[in-house]
């Protein structure tokens, strides 16, 4: 669905089928809609059922990775005796997405459905929602739907009469990507500097404040209540028949120069092409797709005859050469001079890298300074060879992805679109020398 | 660290923190004091605070002192130098008072493929600021580029002070302005 929230009819209406409705914000609203039901009956359940549901329903993590949630669930180990965590990563930053945001305007207590079911299913007494700080809305809509839930006895040290604790709590950030990283999170929360950690050890085993975490994105934890309440093989009837790899559905984020941005929620496995050109309208009037990135700035780039056959699931992507990522889909269209929004999405990384590690420090602020020179018409040719030496440098060599994830545009860009580069290049100012007066 | 001041005497700026000192007003205090308990059950160390502590301050002043900083240092248990590292680090906290109305507009690719460059300079030429993060003349504006806000698919979207607001275009901006007054 576009601005404002009018479904197409080829959309699957899981997560976003409330949005746009004022009444569904509010908890008694929520509960006209099957709110709760889904806790309640988590919260009489064993946790390692609940796991083993969300196992076989096939559920991996939507913020970007795409780890499998059920598996990830199980590296918890209830009765160990310590005290556990669930992180709810609400650190939207990636450019292009912007649907977890839609989640907690429009639906918070579905979150806080999802994130009391994710805590009790890991054993954790304690949830932590992790929401940007520039995220105003969505944080005030968090924390009323948070009070509700207390005031209506959902959380608490009796949640829902059931004698458990459940606890979900909000927590805001102060404006750093980074802190969208795991442990870089996990370091905010404890209310450090937002540098990521080292892995191992990982999250499961010393996560939040040295304790068992598990961290979980929007999309993924408010997906849970759907889960149960219908069944894991409901959940696998969304998802291509040959690709039981990839099942539910799925937001999609639509931006750029496209008829009708937006999010869309399709089940996974839906083509791309019919995805662009059927639900968000195709290209502006007179203009074509140039340049697609469907996953977040930090995916490749691909041409638009690449980017649309492919399925649009996990594997679909990959399979095609980039990567679902968070699904925030960005078109370029041939109006706009492509190698200035690569070198925009460049000084974005400059701008975030939190600067631990020297690959990515120096190698996003040389790659910025590189790009902009070549858009201001003084590059080289050699500037695209020093270019991709400096991406290989960066490339599996630090502590978390941001490096990585500042080549990969640059990469792909220079591989698909070289001409484009090229032509800056050979338009190079000629420097005048004024002429000596005699 | 010494610094030459205009009358050429040493000065060091601890002169003129406990300067600032003498006239500071915990933030601290009554509902604020009640808040900040509150929210350290929520967390098994003191430290975990930090954050939502910095907020108080700024909420309050509308920018994060040094003395706030040592303010909070001080309940939580810390040292003022680990929490400027902290402020330091996030861009959200101001450490030098702001204009009335700050103005962050995204201008990252999703946004500046829709013509956000073009909204921030007629946010520039009609508040009067001409250069993005200076203030301008009457202190009423500042204007910066920020990194992106996460709603890619409203152009070009704002925040002015804590307010997000979407969809603005280079034709709506000075009813933007005339409504913040």
């Amino acid at each position: 669905m576009g601005f404002p929230h009018t479904p197409h009819e080829r959309e699957s209406l899981v997560l976003s089928k409330h949005f746009g409705e004022q009444e569904a914000i509010g908890l008694d609203g929520w509960r006209k809609r099957g709110g709760y039901v889904a806790l309640e009956k988590a919260l009489r359940m064993e946790p390692a059922e609940i796991v083993q549901i969300v196992k076989d329903s096939g559920l991996r993590g939507r913020g970007g990775a795409g780890f499998p949630t059920g598996l990830k669930w199980s590296f918890m180990k209830p009765g160990d005796g310590k005290q556990h965590y669930l992180a709810c990563n609400a650190d939207e930053s990636e450019p292009g997405t912007f649907k977890d945001r839609e989640i907690m305007r429009w639906t918070p207590h579905a979150l806080v459905e999802g994130c009391a079911i994710g805590a009790y299913a890991i054993g954790a007494t304690v949830a932590y929602v992790y929401i940007r700080g520039e995220y105003s809305e969505a944080i005030e809509k968090m924390n009323a739907a948070c009070k509700e839930a207390y005031a209506a006895g959902i959380l608490g040290t009796n949640a829902m009469g059931t004698g458990k604790t459940v606890h979900v709590y909000v927590h805001k950030g102060a404006g750093a990507y980074i802190c969208g990283e795991e442990t870089a999170m996990m370091n905010s929360l404890e209310g450090r500097r937002g540098n990521p950690r080292i892995k191992p050890p990982f999250p499961a085993v010393s996560g939040l404040f040295g304790m068992p975490t598990t961290i979980n994105n929007v999309e993924t934890l408010a997906a849970v209540p759907h889960i149960l309440n219908n069944g894991a093989d409901w959940y696998k009837t969304f998802g291509r028949a040959d690709n039981p790899k990839s099942t539910g559905t799925k937001l999609f984020s639509v931006c750029g120069n496209i008829a009708k941005p937006g999010n869309y929620e399709v089940a996974l496995g839906f083509p791309f092409k019919d995805f662009l050109y059927d639900l968000c309208g195709g290209p502006l009037p007179g203009r074509q797709f140039k340049a697609i990135i469907p996953g977040g700035i930090s995916v490749p780039i691909q041409t638009r005859e690449e980017a649309e056959n492919s399925p649009m699931d996990y594997e679909g992507f990959v399979a095609n050469g980039t990567m679902l990522g968070s699904g925030g889909v960005i078109i370029i269209d041939d109006a706009q001079n492509l190698v200035k929004q690569i070198a925009r999405a460049a000084r974005f990384f400059a701008h975030e890298s939190c600067a631990q590690c020297t690959q990515c420090r120096e190698g996003t602020a040389w790659t910025t300074k590189i790009l902009e020179r070549i858009v201001a018409g003084d590059g080289t040719h050699e500037d695209l060879d020093t270019l991709l030496e400096i991406a290989d440098n960066m490339t599996g060599k630090t502590i978390c992805v941001l490096s990585d994830s500042c080549a990969t545009p640059v990469v792909s860009g220079i591989q698909k679109f070289r001409p484009d580069f090229e032509a800056l290049i050979k338009r190079k100012k000629v420097h005048m020398v004024p002429a000596q007066v005699a | 660290m010494t610094n030459n001041n205009e009358m050429g005497e040493m000065r060091s700026p601890g002169d003129a923190s406990h300067d600032l000192h003498a006239t500071y007003t915990p933030v601290f205090t009554g509902a604020r004091k009640a808040e900040l308990d509150e929210l350290l059950t929520r967390y098994p160390t003191k430290m975990a605070a930090l954050l939502p502590a910095l907020w108080i301050v700024q909420h309050e002043r509308g920018w994060v002192p040094a003395e706030g900083m040592a303010e909070v240092a001080a309940i939580l248990e810390l040292t003022p130098a680990y929490v400027k590292g902290v402020v330091s680090f996030y861009t959200m906290y101001h450490q030098h008072p702001v204009a009335t109305h700050f103005i962050q507009v995204c201008t990252t690719s999703p946004c500046n493929v829709c013509g956000a460059e073009d909204v921030v300079n007629a946010l520039l030429k009609q508040t009067g600021c001409e250069e993005l993060g200076v203030t301008s003349p009457d202190g009423k504006y500042a204007v910066i580029e920020v990194e992106c806000l996460g709603a890619c698919g409203f152009n070009t979207p704002l925040m002015v002070n804590e307010q997000f607001i979407e969809s603005v275009t280079v034709e709506s901006v000075p009813a933007l302005l005339a409504s913040l007054g």
